[in-house]
Parts: C-alpha cells; sequence; structure tokens
C-alpha cells in the first residue's frame, strides 16, 4: 500500500531491514524459550546465548562491557529509568536537583517534570540560537545538592549536537552523574563511553532500521540506580520482565549494519537537500546548526505558511515528513524545540523536519525539494501573511 | 484511507474557492493570529442597497480544516444578506463539509468568526452599530462561547470546563476546570486570553486552574 510512499520521517520510526527481520526469526519460531541459566534445558541456554551475543555486541558499539549494557523497551523506558532511577538512589542520601536542557525529547522533559512534582528541583538549561547548551552553564548550575546533569546528543527535532565530552567532563569534575540520550546518534555520531565521561546513555533500535519497542541504557558500573519496574532478577536486576530476545537480537543486527560510508551518505544527502531548500525557496530559516547535526537530520521553516497543510500536501503527493507545528501535534502546542532555540509561534508552525534513512536516494531528496517548493507556493498564495507583491499562483 | 478528513474536506483543501483579497473592500478582518497557530483574514463587497454579499474572498494561514472552511463558509455566504450570513454557524460549515475532527473545531471555528468580523466592520464604517457595550460577565461568556474544548469539539462554556468567571477594576478572572498540565490546558488559556483581550474595557485576564 505504502511501497510508493517516500518516507523522510526517520527520526520517528524507520523501516525494518530485511536482514534484521532474518536474524530474529530463529528467536520466535525455533529458540522461542525464555532465556534460561546455564542450568536449564538447552531451548532457554541457546536463547539465553543469543540474548548475551546481542548485548556484547550493543555494549561494544558503545565501547562498553556486555553487563553495562540493559535492555529496555526503547529510549523513553531507558530515560525514565535513568531519571527516576538516579533520583531514587540519590534523592534522600544526596540531593534533590537535577539539570537537563530546554530541548530535551519528551521522555527526559517529562520524567524530569514528574519529578518536580515530587519535591525535586531541576533547573533547564537555555540553549543558544543554533540549539547549542553553554557547557559553562551546566558548570553554574551544578550546586551541592545536584545528582544528575541528562542533555541529549542530538536533538530530535533539529539535529543539533551538543558537545557531551565538556559537559561530560564537568559533571565527572564535580562528581556529578551525567545521562545523555543518544537515540538520534547512536551508530551515526561516534559515542564511545570508554573515552567520554558519561554514565547512564539512552538507545534505541526504532531509528536503526531495527525493532520498534526495543532499546537499551548504557549504565557505567558503580552508577546507583534504583530498580523502579520490580519484578524478576533479568538485566542484572536493573529491570524486571521477560526479556524480548528476538528484538534484542533484532537491535544488535540493526546496528551492525550501520557503517561509516552509510552515516556520510546520509550526511551528503542531508547536505544537497539542505542546500536546494535554503537556495531555492525564498522566505526559509534553517533550524539547528549547520554543521554540528545529526547526519540525517534536516529541519527548516517556511514562513507565512501553516505545517499540517503543508505535510498534508506532501502527503497527498507520496512524501511523509513531519513539522513542528501545533496542529500536527496532539497537545495543540507548537514544537518546544523551535521555541527553545528562540523562534516564534510562527517559526514553530512552518517549521518541517526532513530525516533520512537507508532507503533514501538522491532522487528522493530532489523529488520532496520539487514538491515543497510548489506546495509552499501555493500555500503562500492563499496566506495573509505572504507580502502581497512576492505572491504568484 | 484513514485520514481525520473526508474527501470533500480534502477537495476544499486542496482546490479552496474565494481565495485571495479584495481592492478596497466594504468590510475585511483578521481573526486568530501567527502565534494561536491559525489566522484568516476576510474580505467583503457589500451592496448598500439590498445588504446582499456580492463578493467575498479569504486568505488563510493555517491547517487543513481552517483552509476547508474559509472555503466553505464563503462559498455559502456568497450571495446572502448580511443578517443571513451573520447567522452562519461553525456547525452549519461543518455539516456542509461532511464533519470535521473535534479536535480541529479551534481552527475551523477562525473562518465564521472572520466572515462575522468582516461583515461587523462593514456595519461599523456604515454607522450601523451602536455605542460600545461595557464587559460583564455575560459579554466574557458569549466570547468564551467561541473557544473551543479540543477534547470535546464543543465550546468550554457547553462542557462545562469554566468554573468561574469574574470582572472587577478591567480585571477578568476565569478559572477552568482542569489540571494546569493537562495536554491542553496551554492552548485553553491562550485561547480563552484572545478572545477577552480584545474587549475595549479589559485590562488584565488571569486565567487559572483548578489543580
Amino acid at each position: 500500500m505504502f511501497g510508493e510512499t517516500i518516507y523522510l520521517d526517520n527520526s520517528a520510526g524507520t523501516r525494518l531491514d530485511e536482514r534484521v527481520l532474518e536474524a530474529m526469526k530463529p528467536y520466535f519460531f525455533d529458540t522461542y524459550a525464555v532465556a534460561t541459566s546455564e542450568f536449564g534445558y538447552s531451548m532457554g541456554i541457546v536463547a539465553r546465548e543469543g540474548l548475551d551475543q546481542a548485548r556484547a555486541s550493543l555494549a561494544a558499539r558503545l565501547g562498553a562491557q556486555a553487563e553495562e549494557f540493559i535492555f529496555t523497551s526503547g529510549s523513553t523506558e531507558s530515560s525514565n529509568m535513568a531519571l527516576k532511577g538516579v533520583a531514587l538512589a540519590l534523592g534522600e542520601k544526596k540531593g534533590k536537583h537535577l539539570v537537563i536542557s530546554r530541548i530535551e525529547d519528551f521522555p527526559v522533559l517529562n520524567s524530569a517534570a514528574a519529578l518536580g512534582k515530587r519535591g525535586f528541583r531541576v533547573t533547564v538549561l537555555d540553549v543558544d540560537a543554533d540549539g547549542l547548551v553553554d557547557p559553562a552553564a551546566v558548570k553554574k548550575a551544578i550546586g551541592q545538592d545536584t545528582i544528575l546533569v541528562s542533555i541529549q546528543h542530538a536533538n530530535q527535532e533539529i539535529g543539533t549536537v551538543q558537545d557531551i565530552q565538556a559537559i561530560g567532563a564537568i559533571c565527572r569534575d564535580k562528581g556529578v552523574l551525567f545521562h545523555t540520550d543518544a537515540t538520534h546518534t547512536f551508530t551515526r555520531l561516534p559515542l564511545d563511553v570508554s573515552a567520554l565521561p558519561v554514565d547512564l546513555v539512552t538507545v534505541s533500535a526504532h531509528t536503526l532500521h531495527g525493532p520498534k519497542g526495543v532499546g537499551g541504557l548504557y549504565l557505567r558500573p558503580g552508577t546507583q540506580l534504583a530498580k523502579w519496574m520490580d519484578g524478576g532478577f533479568q538485566e542484572f536486576n536493573h529491570r524486571a520482565g521477560v526479556e524480548d530476545i528476538p528484538s534484542a537480537v533484532g537491535f544488535a543486527a540493526a546496528v551492525e549494519l550501520i557503517t561509516e560510508e552509510e552515516n556520510e551518505r546520509l550526511r551528503t544527502l542531508r547536505d544537497r537537500l539542505l542546500d536546494r531548500v535554503l537556495a531555492e525557496i525564498p522566505h526559509t530559516t534553517l533550524n539547528g546548526h549547520r554543521h554540528l547535526r545529526a547526519p540525517g537530520n534536516a529541519n527548516v521553516t517556511f514562513h507565512f505558511v501553516e505545517g499540517e497543510s503543508i505535510t498534508l500536501q506532501l502527503d497527498m503527493r507520496g512524501f511523509a515528513v513531519s513539522t513542528g507545528s501545533a496542529c500536527f501535534s496532539k497537545s495543540l502546542e507548537a514544537s518546544h524545540v523551535i521555541m527553545g532555540i528562540g523562534g516564534d509561534h510562527e517559526r514553530a508552525h512552518g517549521s518541517v523536519r526532513f530525516s533520512l534513512g537507508r532507503f533514501n536516494t538522491q532522487d528522493d531528496v530532489d523529488g520532496v525539494v520539487d514538491a515543497i517548493a510548489e506546495v509552499v507556493r501555493e500555500l503562500r498564495a492563499i496566506s495573509p501573511l505572504m507580502p502581497a507583491d512576492e505572491k504568484e499562483r | 484511507m484513514a485520514f481525520p478528513y473526508n474527501d470533500k474536506v480534502l477537495e476544499h483543501f486542496r482546490n479552496p474557492r474565494n481565495v485571495g483579497r479584495i481592492e478596497e473592500p466594504d468590510g475585511k478582518s483578521t481573526e486568530g493570529s501567527p502565534a494561536c497557530g491559525d489566522m484568516v483574514a476576510v474580505y467583503i463587497k457589500v451592496n448598500d442597497e439590498t445588504k446582499v454579499l456580492e463578493d467575498i474572498k479569504f486568505e488563510s494561514y493555517g491547517c487543513a480544516s481552517n483552509i476547508a472552511t474559509g472555503s466553505i463558509i464563503t462559498e455559502m455566504a456568497k450571495g446572502k444578506t448580511l443578517s443571513e450570513a451573520k447567522k452562519l454557524s461553525w456547525q452549519q460549515a461543518s455539516e456542509e463539509l461532511g464533519g470535521l475532527p473535534p479536535i480541529k473545531a479551534h481552527c475551523s471555528v477562525l473562518a465564521v468568526e472572520g466572515l462575522r468580523a468582516a461583515i461587523r466592520d462593514y456595519e461599523e464604517k456604515s454607522g450601523l452599530i451602536e455605542e460600545r457595550e461595557p464587559t460583564t460577565v455575560e459579554v466574557i461568556t458569549k466570547r468564551l462561547r467561541h473557544v473551543m474544548n479540543p477534547l470535546r469539539g464543543l465550546d468550554v462554556v457547553r462542557t462545562d470546563l469554566i468554573k468561574d468567571i469574574s470582572f472587577e477594576d478591567g480585571v477578568v478572572r476565569i478559572v477552568a476546570d482542569l489540571p494546569a498540565d493537562h495536554q491542553f490546558a496551554a492552548v485553553i488559556k491562550a485561547d480563552i486570553a484572545e478572545k477577552i483581550e480584545p474587549l475595549w474595557d479589559v485590562r488584565e485576564v488571569i486565567i487559572s486552574f483548578t489543580e
């Protein structure tokens, strides 16, 4: 049904790679047992070996040891686990202060807000016009009672990449834990916990042509983390529940397929898209940093038009993209990221995110630029905000 | 295909009728603002003798339902007398379009309000309007009937979302029966402020929530 759709919303979710499905299949139909201990039965032992291998492979990609990688149901759970787990473990002992940025994704933003209602103090740091957090501001925000700093690696909407090396070094120096949400950078940009001063890292398979509903949390040894989902002793007693072995194996398989060549190709496509849009369509503004940005992310505001109208018109032409417009969102609120980088409602409403993945080609990029140029021209022709002398139809 | 919009809405969205501006209109209005998300401008030509809307055009900065409602309401209004056109409601426009998603009511109601405001503009210019009336709780309530509750697609008064209204020394206080961190709290608050603040004798609007 959607074979013809040109899908440019890979930050939201990706098409599964067939090779990932092939890797997962045996764990549905052949080795379908739960992971047992080495004293269990054969099928359970082999299932556990599959899980262990997936874990080792994912951990290695982060420069970590296998036992430092906890499987979760995705980034939302990982970030909840990081913020609430640390808060529960250290709130009484050390302090009740957290530091995040204004443009974090909802799992971090709303976990912090939930803790804020339970007696924690949350400092929300501003970002500059490109979306960058100033490491000096992190340093200034940290106090005696600070237990955790959570600053994303790259932004979900505008792709801006933070200096997590510098931020992590400050946290390390101050003896404060540092969590980063790497949902939009894992395997796409270098992220090596053996070199980076980071204690907890959120990752997910859904942005990497892996299955939806599986993610992970890197946890530096010695990090205090309270268990908040109780049950069995799975995942080194950090996360109870029957392990989803097919998904874990799929996650590892997806990650193994990502290469530096592919990342370079995404960067080239992204640059072509941005260069063309900004040069060919008047009244456009780039959202996010021009160079410090995730490889597959392009985000542009088309002034004087509203994003839902753009996405719907593009959908009718066979392109899938997303927008920061209030009309598009479930809360009817404009993108907190565009507002966070100093944008106004108009900039948020006209913002469109194009996110590229493995299956996109240069033709897709050229096709969407041509289509959006036409759509924006048509919508501006009927917009009361568009200067009259520039209207054409 | 599970678009939230039916074919008729999509057709009006793709090919909106009566779009553009009228040079030297007899009445015009701008409703909404980029800040609230959607904006429409309505321009009318009126026959001074018969009071018939001879021409009407609109411009939209908005989502699909906003554009489609602008298209249908201008079609419905064209050729009607001012008093007939004034009575056109969002419900009628929505019915004519075969239904709109309730959550989109607040975007589409703008076009209807734009039409009424353009007519009022004409009436004011032609000296057909009386003195401006002082704000009362009744006036505020009437305006709040144009603020949509996105949960229901009906206005906030009818859906009992307004707990209390007071007006004293130019300050309007409104209490909404919602938690302050509700999904739609910020949007409803902005909508209310936008409807009440323009009243000529209102200095300040304070909106609070029950939790």
